[in-house]
């Protein structure tokens, strides 16, 4: 599988200069290498604008996978191009409610004031998935989901193609409430989707000092992602989700003491970094 | 073993932080956690006991009526939720590890998450009186 971070950003865009290595867009994800003509997305922030405008012109269908729906994960979703060619397959997969549909919700943004155009009116085959408890097929590739620690419903996801995995939990707060973190996996959100990943690309906003003044906000220091994929025992870490406030100097210094001499390897996420999984 | 779903991992971090004591079931009714306060009603630490099978932990505090007569396992709350999937509750006595008897009110309810799946049940405790 090929993984690229089209947004990387945690929150709000953040445009600029001096965000611009890390990168400025909110959280976009593809996911190749299923079968062609198909293209996995994992959430629609804004940086999937600069992917829509690279879409193979032969793509046939493409699954957005929403971790949930606020709305630095779906800001993109109106100016996603591929949405808007006629014929082409589009599923959109999210969080379940037993009380308001997926349509529904979305369309909360996507329609008139907040949005010109409705979603029931973009002109390729859309469809809209709650997404099932437990596993899921896409072409060519299998996808666990289940819900994670983050303020309303949250999913994180688990995918493979059958030789490799990739998890992404891009807001998850796994030390909520924690006496001690970590704990025993049994009690700790996220463990089963982390467990042994090939590539996990988890939530890591903040530095512990900050931590302390977010807890409960539904986001992780970058302590805990570090932690959680110790217990997990994935072989990569990409550290994503990075405050606003956090300029490229900053995320610098932050990640220079914490990167080596881990029993895995970590790359802070950078918008445009791709990972041959 | 599998790691809990995240409203069950949820409600045991809310139950280590409050003085109320109280019991977490999984779907099938086993215990997988109870906190401080309970503990110190029951008599054992959790640490102790460990996770526990519904039919071990429902006989082992010794539940019966106000006269004295062992409580079938499905007059229990706790089990009566397991059963239903409705909240439910009662009064009866219990006899702690520490050999004490204490006449407890019990109210429990199902955690339910949104797409309609059972995760477990919560029983809330509260001690009337000892003897």
């Amino acid at each position: 599988m090929i993984v690229r971070l089209w947004g990387t950003r945690g929150s709000l865009p953040t445009p600029g200069a001096s965000h611009a290595r890390y990168g400025g867009n909110t959280s976009c994800v593809t996911v190749a290498g299923g079968v062609p003509g198909a293209l996995t997305v994992l959430d629609a922030g804004t940086g999937i604008f600069a992917l829509g405008e690279e879409l193979p012109d032969d793509l046939e269908r493409v699954d957005i996978l929403l971790s949930h729906l606020h709305l630095d994960h779906i800001l993109g979703l109106g100016f996603f191009s591929a949405l808007s060619r006629p014929g082409l397959d589009a599923h959109i997969w999210g969080p379940g409610s037993a009380v308001v549909s997926l349509q529904e919700r979305l369309s909360r943004y996507l329609s008139p004031p907040l949005f010109p155009v409705r979603l029931r009116d973009v002109p390729c085959r859309l469809s809209l998935h709650d997404v099932p408890h437990g596993g899921f097929e896409l072409p060519g590739l299998l996808v666990t989901s289940d819900t994670v620690c983050h303020p309303g419903t949250t999913l994180g996801y688990r995918i493979t193609d059958g030789t490799s995995t990739v998890t992404y939990l891009s807001d998850h707060e796994p030390a909520l409430g924690a006496r001690a973190f970590p704990e025993a996996p049994r009690w700790t959100s996220g463990y089963d989707l982390s467990a042994g990943a090939d590539l996990l690309i988890h939530d890591a906003q903040y530095d512990d000092d900050e931590y302390d003044s977010h807890v409960g906000w539904g986001h992780s220091s970058v302590s805990h992602a570090l932690s959680l994929a110790e217990l997990a025992g994935v072989r990569h870490l990409v550290p994503f989700h990075h405050d606003p406030s956090h300029d490229d100097a900053a995320l610098d210094r932050l990640y220079a003491p914490l990167v080596q001499g881990r029993p895995f390897e970590v790359t802070p996420a950078t918008e445009g970094s791709t990972f041959d999984v | 073993m599998a790691q809990h779903a995240i409203e069950l991992i949820l409600m045991r971090q809310l139950a280590s932080y409050l003085v109320t004591p109280m019991f977490v079931v999984d779907t099938a009714g086993d215990l997988v956690y109870y906190n401080v306060p309970a503990e110190q009603m029951l008599g054992l630490r959790f640490d102790e006991t460990g996770e526990m099978a519904l039919e071990e932990w429902g006989s082992a505090f010794k539940p019966t009526d106000e006269h004295g007569t062992p409580l079938p396992l499905d007059e229990l709350p706790l089990v009566k939720v397991v059963d239903t999937r409705h909240p439910a509750q009662g009064s009866f006595w219990i006899r702690g590890l520490d050999g004490v008897s204490r006449y407890i009110s019990v109210a429990a309810f199902p955690l339910i998450e949104q797409g309609g799946r059972d995760l477990g049940s919560v029983a809330v405790f509260w001690e009337e009186r000892v003897r």
